[in-house]
């Protein structure tokens, strides 16, 4: 056993921590910079920071199970045929098969769907165990077009033009090598066992005036039935959100820096973008000058991990969240029923994110057969759907304890915030003041 | 949906009287047939998403991702066309009389695109399987990323031809300006010859000798990451 060098009155270093002198040796030793999986782990003004007000004198509670809060939500009604009808506001963010197993793809997608909701699919193309265990599926439009073909976007409910996304906002893919397989290569179009780049910007256009065109072209290859969603990394999102409903979109999607990746430079994780407190509120602001708030719907991701994140996204305007890494975790990542293999791999039950290697010890995050079989498929989906419903219940039991009769009657007025950081990114004010840092300007 | 004149055997559309909607509502609606477009002043979005072997003729320019995602059919356009022409084709063919501008024959998938002028810049980019032959030059960073499928250039390429390649195979008859990461001129064997040929009769340019191409590819260097490499990415 180590012993603990603090209580012998050592002293840690805040600013060369031992993941950061840790971080030092690795590249000495190696010359590479690290690739890893997940999200931004530092430590980000969050919706921790929020909290609601519930009811009391000035304001009447709804009665815990009897009177109805409604959670369903309508994406994509703007321009489509056939927007996306959901019983719950919390879906499954875009995963890519590569990234994830077939296996997993496929819990994801019955999951979802005993949940009454949508999953995505990612950069490699919709796959018959996800297109088949979804009910409703979105088919991302990415700038690699790695399996992209019109079958497949005619099969789909909805369609996402991908422009980032808020692990890495500016950059594009990367699944390396060892989970390059024959059917993952032949889906994309690629020789087998190669390190594959996916492009960071869309081969076809570029800004905002070129983007109305493409999704027009989508609406036209798909006879305006389906929704369009634009999803953006979360950077400048008070200018991203306005140009892309200004563009067309029906659903636009923002993912904050906290948002997964399966495999991206940590420095590029933790160093860029902003987090999914900061962005939502700018996200709202844009639609609503725009006159298109609840016209045209807002998605939010990064970070979401239970209904009380739901329910301050709802408050702050969102319309939905999307989940991924939580998702998995529902599905079994991290479980510690793996600690003595993650230990095996140079990691621990909860701190696992080496996503791009392929040797997930849960059978999620890989290519590997043998790991694959490890999860299944039918009790993953039962998982995530245990998980999906324990988050909406969560929402509506705060929604009711604020009086509202549905998720989306939450509002900024029922939060305040426990931080000045987190006060002035919400623009809710400080817990017992009236302040809001920056009002007013 | 509004009127349309129906000939014995072809259907005109009259793009100053009817929208883009109706032509391709009414051409995802057909199974066989010849289609003849008129006035498309350079409309965005003609004949995208075709699933059916029909005959298209457009009389005149069009705009962005003319004939996008095509399948099976043919699409002639008498006239340019803009960025993004046959974008992510599948299969069928698609000729554009005139000149194309960027990202001809982006992300497709199959099928045969063939440009009888100039195309712009990045003609061909990260093309997956389709077969591309340009009857002028092409500009720069075309097929990059170029994953599979093959461009044939009768004229020039310009700069960082085959930037980044994979599999696509590139040959080109005129002037190189310069090869883009990865991509090294590499040896003109039978087979090759074979190729040049096969894609010259495809698309009709019956009077020029295979024997004048060269062939570019990937040198596969850069397939797998390594920091020695660091300053070519």
């Amino acid at each position: 056993m180590y012993d603990d060098p603090s209580a012998r009155g050592l002293r840690e270093s805040a600013t060369f921590d031992r993941a950061t002198i840790h971080a030092i040796q690795r590249a000495a030793e190696t010359g590479v910079y690290d690739i890893r999986g997940w999200g931004a782990k530092r430590r980000l003004p969050h919706f921790d920071d929020l909290l609601f007000l519930g009811a009391s004198m000035s304001r009447y509670p709804l009665e815990g199970y009897r009177e109805r809060c409604g959670t369903d939500v309508v994406l994509g009604d703007r321009h489509a045929t056939f927007p996306l009808h959901l019983d719950t506001p919390v879906t499954i963010a875009g995963m890519s098969f590569g990234a994830l197993s077939g296996r997993a793809k496929e819990a994801l997608g019955r999951g979802a769907s005993d949940a009454g909701t949508s999953t995505t699919t990612g950069d490699g193309g919709m796959t018959p165990e996800e297109r088949g265990q979804s009910k409703h599926l979105v088919y991302q439009y990415l700038p690699s077009r790695y399996g992209m073909n019109p079958d497949d976007l005619r099969k789909a409910d909805a369609i996402e033009v991908v422009l980032g996304q808020g692990a890495k906002p500016g950059g594009g893919g990367m699944l390396l090598g060892q989970k390059i397989t024959e059917r993952v290569a032949g889906m994309r179009t690629l020789p087998v066992g190669v390190d594959q780049r996916s492009a960071c910007r869309h081969p076809d256009w570029t800004g905002p005036d070129d983007l109305e065109i493409k999704i027009r072209e989508l609406r036209e290859i798909t006879d305006w039935e389906k929704p369009v969603y634009v999803k953006i990394g979360a950077t400048r999102t008070y200018y991203d959100v306005k140009l892309a409903a200004k563009a067309g979109a029906d659903v636009i999607v923002v993912d904050g820096m906290q948002g997964g990746t399966a495999a991206t430079q940590d420095v590029f994780i933790e160093h860029v973008g902003i987090p999914t407190l900061a962005a939502l509120p700018q996200a709202v602001r844009a639609l609503q000058e725009e006159g298109l708030h609840r016209k045209v719907q807002l998605i939010v991701s990064g970070g979401i991990r239970s209904g009380a994140d739901v329910a301050k996204c709802m408050a702050l305007g969102a319309d939905a969240v999307a989940i991924g890494t939580a998702a998995l975790i529902a599905l079994g990542d991290n479980h510690p029923k793996w600690e003595a293999e993650y230990r095996e791999l140079g990691s621990a039950a909860g701190y696992y994110d080496d996503f791009q290697a392929g040797r997930d010890p849960a059978g999620i995050s890989t290519q590997d057969e043998e790991l694959a079989a490890r999860l299944d498929p039918v009790e993953g989906g039962r998982r995530l759907a245990n998980y999906l419903r324990v988050m909406t219940m969560e929402a509506q039991t705060i929604a009711r304890a604020c009086g509202k009769a549905h998720l989306h009657h939450l509002e900024p007025e029922d939060l305040v915030a426990l931080t000045i950081e987190a006060s002035a990114m919400a623009r809710v004010p400080l817990a017992g003041t009236d302040w809001i840092p920056g009002a007013g300007r | 949906m509004a009127t349309m004149t129906t000939p014995a055997v072809t259907t005109t559309v009259d793009l100053s009287v009817q929208s883009v909607r109706d032509l391709n509502s009414a051409l995802h609606k057909a199974r066989e047939g010849s289609w003849h477009v008129t006035r498309p002043d350079g409309a965005h979005n003609l004949a995208v998403g075709l699933d059916a072997p029909l005959d298209v003729r457009i009389d005149g320019h069009a705009g962005y991702y003319c004939a996008g995602m095509n399948q099976h059919a043919t699409v002639t356009v008498h006239g340019n066309t803009g960025v993004g022409t046959a974008e992510n084709m599948m299969s069928g063919t698609v000729r554009v009389r005139g000149n194309a501008s960027q990202s001809a024959g982006a992300t497709a998938h199959g099928g045969l695109l063939v440009v009888e002028g100039d195309a712009a810049a990045r003609c061909g980019i990260s093309m997956k399987g389709v077969d591309i032959v340009v009857g002028g030059s092409v500009g720069h960073m075309s097929a990059f990323m170029g994953q599979a499928g093959r461009l044939l250039v009768c004229g020039d390429a310009g700069d960082a031809l085959g930037d980044s390649l994979y599999e696509a195979r590139i040959y080109v008859r005129g002037r190189v300006k310069s090869l883009g990461a990865d991509c090294v001129e590499k040896e003109m064997r039978g087979e090759h010859l074979e190729d040049v040929r096969e894609l010259l009769t495809a698309a009709a340019f019956t009077d020029i000798d295979p024997s004048e191409f060269r062939r570019y590819g990937s040198a596969r260097a850069l397939y797998h990451f390594d920091v020695d490499n660091s300053s070519a990415y």
